[in-house]
């Protein structure tokens, strides 16, 4: 077993980073090679690695959680660890909302000939004038037409904001230990997680084949594709985090004082949240 | 199973047995092993190619490559010292010696510490191999500016892209861990304002690291999507602008510089008092400069890109912006001359490594500010006069700092001390030729020869090569650097307890060389 210093938990020496390692190296290698026309074994190969790794960390956290091997101090460092994984997510997140204010603000509008670009306009293209949506001067990936918000973004929005609310009575049922109700607001949540990225997918679906919208509609579907995909990718994970902690809850895990990983699922959950509604208002809404 | 807790709470292991010690590490000090000879052995890789740039500099004209490969040389010699050498070299610091500044058992999250570094053969194997594959390596600039780095770009730069993708993810990881650590490992007693100064940048850069490495994963994405998936955010037909990749670039790309150089701060604070037995003059106004420092950091970012066609307004604010930062670097340098003044002082060699650090960085950081002024940035702009400036930080500054780091803590570390007639030339040796290599290049640079240019005009020529020969005998004393560190891991005289006559602080309480296993109890600090 490990050793304890000081109550600190120290964990013994572990096989899993370096499996990470062997999944990351499997999965980038094999996604460039897919990309230059080659096999996705490779890459779909990283993603198992990677898969087989999370299982057995995780597992092994798990285990040890349920051992009472962690005090609160050991706890408070997940906690700590938890909140800047998520700072850093925000600062992913914050380049490609810098990219779409920076070309809303200064690059589309100086491709128009604004500010000092009166020749960049004249010189290069006369006849293009700065709008927003756009696919530039090139009007490259020909005309489309933009996402409305009032929509299915904004059912979105409402599902989102929900799940926000019943993670939140799932964390209180937790600390009145009323696991039947945890269990339920948890699955509330999770299933609502799952409708918005059913319904995310079905909105892409309608962009790609209806609005030509695509990933080639020029810098707005570029701004598009990327902040929404990203989005939907974490709320993916968070769903799944969020799946994880229901499963726990439903085998007993969790006390109303000890419930870190629900908390850092939930701490996710409000992040994707808040992303979602920068999005809804600078991508969707102020067009 | 509370007898997890409790029945092997006295235990002390030793360093387990076999190459699972390294592979399945959880223990900090193994760990910052590992990250300081990955370090070095990206640095003699990135130092062959530098050897390769001044081979083909030593004279006008076109003998050694050609220019692709040249190109190639410049990119990855800056790509592998900036994340393959320095920076894994400060994590590596940053793991053995928090932990035992702080008194803490080891970092706060082991399993994630290794993880940290065991991304980082994959991410280096991977830049490094990308130089044998059709079409080369990276050839754009260590910078990668679009769209020399999208539309222009070898087959390889996806492989250059998702390294940068596992660079980023081992720097986020290490640096969570780092900030967990101080912040939460501490021994009873230490507060924040009696953290010792290396723990205090390190805090500060784990933050930057978080802040930024972030960014740049961003970046590096939207590149792969213009190369791949149809986007057009660096390409102004679509109306998106190659400008932009420079904000983003610069907006990670200054908090970086501060990255390598904040922990070098750290490192000169504890040997200038060490060896000038006094503590160190101005400690609170040097956390201070150090947060103003990173602060300032963020909003600076553009004085790289004063010649791309910013509005006036934007040069200016950039420019004012800029030179404020000499405000707490000059605090930083006062407190470390103060600290000296009528101190006891002795020169061994991690005081004359960190002597050297605080003359030749501020050279540097003047340099820096002539940069910083707009109007004359026009006429220095990717001459050799910023190649000087930044080796002058980097090289004298970053890398001067971590030699001086392992000189002074190498004997705790291995128990022995090092040969010191070797050690003396080493930094004789050193300290001369990289003036010889670097200080001409300010000429060449003020008398116009560009940077990332293989062949140039004739009147360079004596400049070159007296820098191309500086650069090869600088070159050359590194590996007696090598020499010196394995002797001393192998044997030598045995080293005490507190190594040196004036130092101070829990690293220098327990035993040389540390035990496998230190501060099971945390101490108590007063």
């Amino acid at each position: 077993m490990s050793e304890a210093h000081g109550g600190y938990y120290l964990p013994n020496p572990s096989p899993w980073p370096i499996v990470g390692s062997v999944g990351l190296a499997l999965f980038t290698g094999g996604f460039v090679n897919f990309l230059h026309g080659g096999t996705k074994l490779v890459m779909l190969a990283g993603v198992a690695v990677l898969i087989f790794m999370l299982f057995g960390w995780f597992g092994a956290v798990i285990k040890e959680s349920e051992s009472g091997a962690y005090d609160h101090h050991v706890e408070k460092s997940f906690r700590m660890g938890m909140g800047w994984f998520i700072f850093s997510e925000v600062m992913f997140f914050a380049a490609f909302f810098g990219a779409l204010f920076y070309v809303r603000m200064w690059a589309v509008p100086w491709l128009g000939g604004a500010g000092n670009n009166l020749y960049t306009g004249e010189l290069l293209w006369p006849a293009f004038e700065s709008t927003w949506p756009t696919n530039g001067p090139g009007d490259v990936g020909g005309a489309f037409k933009a996402m409305g918000a009032w929509g299915l973004p904004a059912i979105n929005t409402l599902i989102l904001l929900s799940s926000g609310v019943t993670v939140t009575l799932a964390h209180w049922a937790l600390k009145k230990q009323e696991r039947q109700k945890l269990n339920l607001w948890l699955a509330a949540t999770v299933a609502l997680g799952f409708l918005f990225v059913g319904l995310q997918a079905y909105e892409y679906g309608h962009a790609w084949n209806d609005l030509n919208l695509t990933m080639g509609s020029g810098i707005y579907g570029s701004t598009f594709y990327m902040l929404t995909g990203f989005h939907g990718l974490h709320v993916t994970l968070g769903a799944i985090m969020l799946l994880v902690v229901l499963f726990r809850s439903m085998k007993g895990h969790f006390t109303p004082d000890r419930h870190f990983a629900f908390e850092a699922a939930a701490w996710y959950w409000h992040f994707v949240d808040v992303v979602w509604l920068g999005l809804f208002v600078f991508v969707y809404w102020l067009i | 199973m509370s007898t997890v807790a409790t029945a092997h709470a006295d235990e002390h292991h030793g360093a387990p047995k076999g190459i699972t010690r390294w592979l399945f590490s959880t223990n900090h000090k193994d760990i910052g092993t590992m990250y300081l000879w990955f370090a070095f052995t990206m640095f003699l890789i990135g130092g062959a190619m530098a050897m390769v740039i001044r081979a083909e500099l030593f004279a006008p004209g076109l003998q050694v490559v050609d220019p692709q490969f040249f190109n190639m040389m410049t990119t990855m010699h800056g790509l592998i010292m900036v994340f393959g050498a320095i920076m894994p070299a400060f994590v590596g610091l940053a793991n053995w010696m928090i932990p035992m500044m702080i008194g803490a058992p080891d970092m706060a999250l082991p399993r994630m510490n290794n993880w940290s570094f065991w991304i980082l053969p994959v991410a280096g194997t991977m830049l490094v191999s990308t130089m044998f594959m059709e079409g080369g390596g990276p050839a754009f600039g260590w910078t990668f500016y679009a769209p020399l780095s999208t539309t222009f770009a070898p087959a390889s730069t996806d492989f250059f892209i998702f390294s940068i993708h596992l660079l980023g993810f081992s720097s986020i990881m290490g640096a969570i861990n780092v900030i967990v650590t101080i912040l939460n490992m501490r021994a009873p007693g230490m507060n924040l304002m009696k953290m010792p100064m290396f723990v205090w940048t390190w805090l500060i850069t784990a933050f930057l690291l978080i802040a930024v490495m972030p960014v740049l994963a961003g970046a590096v994405t939207m590149m792969l999507t213009d190369r791949h998936f149809g986007t057009s955010f660096f390409d102004a037909a679509g109306g998106g602008d190659p400008v932009m990749f420079q904000h983003i670039f610069w907006f990670f790309g200054h908090p970086e510089v501060y990255i390598m150089i904040l922990p070098a701060f750290g490192i000169i604070s504890h040997i200038i008092p060490t060896f000038s037995r006094k503590p160190l003059f101005g400690y609170s106004s040097m956390v201070y400069a150090t947060a103003s420092i990173a602060f300032l950091s963020f909003i600076v970012w553009a004085h790289h890109m004063f010649t791309v066609g910013m509005p006036v307004a934007g040069e200016l604010y950039f420019m004012y912006a800029t030179i404020m930062i000499a405000v707490p670097t000059g605090v930083k340098v006062f407190n470390w001359v103060a600290t000296m003044w009528k101190g006891s002082l002795s020169f061994e060699i991690p005081m004359l490594w960190a002597l050297a650090f605080v003359i030749l960085f501020t050279i540097g950081g003047f340099s820096g500010l002539m940069l910083g002024v707009a109007p004359v940035d026009t006429q220095y702009h990717d001459t050799y006069f910023v190649v000087a400036h930044f080796h002058y930080v980097l090289v004298t500054g970053a890398l001067f700092s971590i030699i001086a780091g392992v000189y002074f803590w190498l004997p705790k570390w291995t128990g022995h001390m090092y040969n010191l007639k070797l050690a003396t030339f080493h930094f004789w040796w050193s300290v001369i030729w990289v003036n010889v290599l670097f200080f001409p290049q300010h000429f060449i640079g003020l008398a116009g020869m560009p940077r990332r240019i293989p062949d140039y005009a004739t009147q360079f020529a004596d400049w070159n090569m007296i820098s191309s020969i500086g650069g090869f005998a600088f070159g050359l004393g590194q590996l007696l650097f090598l020499y010196i560190v394995v002797s001393t891991i192998r044997g030598g005289e045995k080293a005490s307890t507190e190594v040196w006559d004036g130092s101070d602080g829990l690293e220098w309480t327990v035993p040389s060389p540390a035990p496998f296993h230190t501060f099971a109890t945390a101490p108590e600090v007063r």
